[in-house]
């Protein structure tokens, strides 16, 4: 089975974000970058597709720059069999043109299975699974919590609003993961050692022209300092009369 | 300015409050920049699309095929996209739920435009900008669009719906045919006991591991069924086993903006305000005065939740008694 993998390099969830001196980016010195949270269930589920079907390649893939490499070797680590940096010089607050690029390396390599991250936690987009899978011309189910492919078909089933979707689909496909779809594997000793060896290949590719302009990247208005109405049982009162009167809720 | 398209989610033939919402939002937009709003429903058998004049559409296409009750992805796009190059229009509104997910990044692929993700406000100024956060949500972005067409999908619950006394008019469509067989939804699982979705709440009460032990849930509950609220929860509690993922709020789960949130024995962890400090209204009830979460919250009582969330239950109660 061959399978690609779509990563990305993000900050870590418990980074303090701070604003760069452009207004429009953020300040990256000290912070922390990991595999996307997301991308962690897609490159386990890609893992145990190619165990159970016995033999195969997992390929990842990611747009980034020459720091992405650390990015890709922890997916390495973890059992993919090689990697491809597709090295841009920016980056893109549009997901398409990242989407375009993605697409333009996937296109012709014949993947059963392309998985993508439900969503990147930096640019919160949802998008680039979906957006691949249309330039592609293949089917997608995106948000997935639990899958099973035989025999050239799958299911996969989705939270929605109030339900589960069920979705039956036909390979090649893309398949963007939800937490919940697996445990992902921490690298081991041994396969941090090998992931060194492992093939990587660095591309440079021009992204296209994306049709959003940042204004600004500006942290969130402080939350008003509230207040504490008071203690214990006997403060519920005063916060039933605060939620009714003053925030007009109730 | 050109005019607004709207898809307007249904779910069993009613329109989704969310498409409300997304109307209210493409209202603004198209009187600042004079255009019109226009909707589209894709749906099964019936829909009932009357009344959407009043939430702000001047006019409704009804799209209907047996076999487009439930989404799927391939014909709702290409009809989607169908419509949009139809019309004179600047952008595509589509909510921000797991449809609108999914429908909103292959219709912008489709189109070759850009695609505005969970946004919670437009405006227009020469053009059309956007706010939207990032790095869960300890950003936003401001961002304008340069390109004639623009794909946005609205964060739910980031605009009220509106009421007005217009009319507005109501024409059939046709849904456009997908590539045969690729992904089918083949049906909607119910959960057992139907419960309101944290996402679209316009009230949610969680609970986390203060609460101490799956069963006293029951007091979360409670509280929820008093004020018409859905119920939410930590990852601990979730990655516990005591409330099912579809609770869980957060960077991991969903990230929510009701009117009201009540967080309830939670400390208040990055990774959990990630998903709701977007709330209008966030209320803390937890024993340690120095919890995180009293950092967000408008109100806050310290103490035993124990004892305090009993008697909030009874005093709403009675408060919806009267
Ligand atoms: C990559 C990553 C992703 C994550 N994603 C999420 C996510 O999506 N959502 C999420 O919620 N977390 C997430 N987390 C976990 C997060 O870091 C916290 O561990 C979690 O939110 C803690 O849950 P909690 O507040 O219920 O528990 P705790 O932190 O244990 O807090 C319990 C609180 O209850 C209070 N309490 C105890 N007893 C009482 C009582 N009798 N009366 C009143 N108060 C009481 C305590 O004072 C305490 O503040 C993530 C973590 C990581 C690393
Ligand atoms: N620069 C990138 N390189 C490779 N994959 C990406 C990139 N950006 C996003 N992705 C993939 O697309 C998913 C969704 O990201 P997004 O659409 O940005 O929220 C991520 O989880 C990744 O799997």
């Amino acid at each position: 089975m061959k399978l690609a993998v779509c990563i990305k390099r993000t900050p870590d969830t418990e980074t303090r974000i701070k604003i760069a001196g452009d207004g429009k980016r953020i300040d990256e010195a000290g912070v922390k970058f990991v595999l996307n949270t997301y991308d962690e269930y897609a490159v386990e589920e890609a893992l145990q597709l190619k165990e159970r079907a016995g033999s195969g390649e997992v390929v990842v893939v990611t747009v980034g720059t020459e720091a992405s490499q650390e990015t890709i070797r922890t997916a390495l680590a973890m059992g993919a069999d090689r990697g491809v940096l597709l090295k841009v010089d920016g980056a893109s607050i549009d997901p398409l043109p990242v989407a375009k690029a993605l697409a333009d390396e996937l296109r012709g390599g014949e993947y059963d299975v392309v998985l993508f991250g439900k969503l990147a936690i930096d640019d919160y987009s949802h998008a680039t699974g979906p957006m691949v899978a249309e330039l592609l011309g293949v089917p997608c189910v995106s948000a997935v919590a639990k899958l099973e492919i035989a025999d050239g078909k799958g299911t996969a089933e989705r939270e929605i609003e109030g339900g589960v979707e069920v979705v039956e689909f036909s390979l090649p496909a893309v398949i963007t993961a939800d937490k919940g779809l697996n445990e992902p594997r921490y690298p081991a000793l041994r396969g941090i050692m090998m992931a060194k060896k492992k093939p990587l290949e660095v591309k440079d590719v021009a992204l296209a022209d994306g049709g959003l302009e940042i204004v600004e990247l500006a942290l969130p208005p402080e939350r008003q300092e509230g207040r504490i109405v008071g203690e214990g049982a006997d403060a519920v009162p005063a916060l039933i009369d605060a939620l009714r009167n003053e925030a007009k809720v109730l | 300015m050109s005019n607004i398209l709207v898809v307007l989610e249904q779910r069993d033939g009613k329109i989704k409050r969310v498409g409300h919402e997304a109307l209210a939002a493409a209202r603004g937009l198209a009187d600042a920049g004079g255009g019109e709003v226009h909707g589209l429903v894709i749906g099964g058998g019936s829909v009932e699309a009357d009344g959407l004049g009043a939430f702000g559409a001047d006019r409704v296409t009804v799209s209907t095929d047996d076999s487009s009750e439930l989404y799927q992805s391939e014909p709702y796009a290409a009809t989607v996209a169908d419509a949009a190059q139809m019309g004179d229009y600047a952008a595509l509104l589509i909510s921000a739920t797991a449809l609108g997910r999914d429908l909103a990044p292959r219709v912008a692929a489709k189109l070759d435009c850009p695609l505005a993700a969970d946004v919670t406000e437009l405006s227009y100024d020469s053009g059309i900008v956007v706010k939207r956060p990032a790095y869960s949500g300890k950003a936003t972005y401001t961002l304008r669009v340069t390109s004639p067409l623009v794909v946005i999908s609205v964060r739910p619950n980031a605009y009220a719906p509106l009421q007005s006394d217009q009319a507005g008019t109501i024409g059939e469509g046709s849904v456009t045919a997908g590539r045969e067989g690729r992904a089918v939804t083949k049906e909607i699982k119910q959960p057992e006991r139907a419960a309101l979705d944290v996402t679209e709440a316009s009230i949610v009460v969680a609970g986390g591991r203060g609460l101490k032990d799956a069963e006293h849930f029951a007091l979360v509950e409670g509280l929820a069924e008093a004020l018409g609220a859905a119920v939410g929860a930590s990852r601990a509690v979730v990655d516990a086993g005591w409330r099912p993922h579809s609770e869980q709020v957060g960077q991991t789960g969903k990230t929510v903006s009701p009117g009201l949130y009540i967080a309830v024995g939670i400390s208040g962890a990055v990774q959990h305000l990630a998903g709701m400090r977007t709330a209008k209204v966030i209320v803390a009830i937890n024993k340690d005065a120095d919890a995180p979460i009293f950092k967000v919250a408008d109100y806050g009582i310290v103490g035993d939740l124990f004892e305090i969330i009993p008697r909030l239950t009874d005093e709403i109660r009675a408060l919806k008694e009267n």
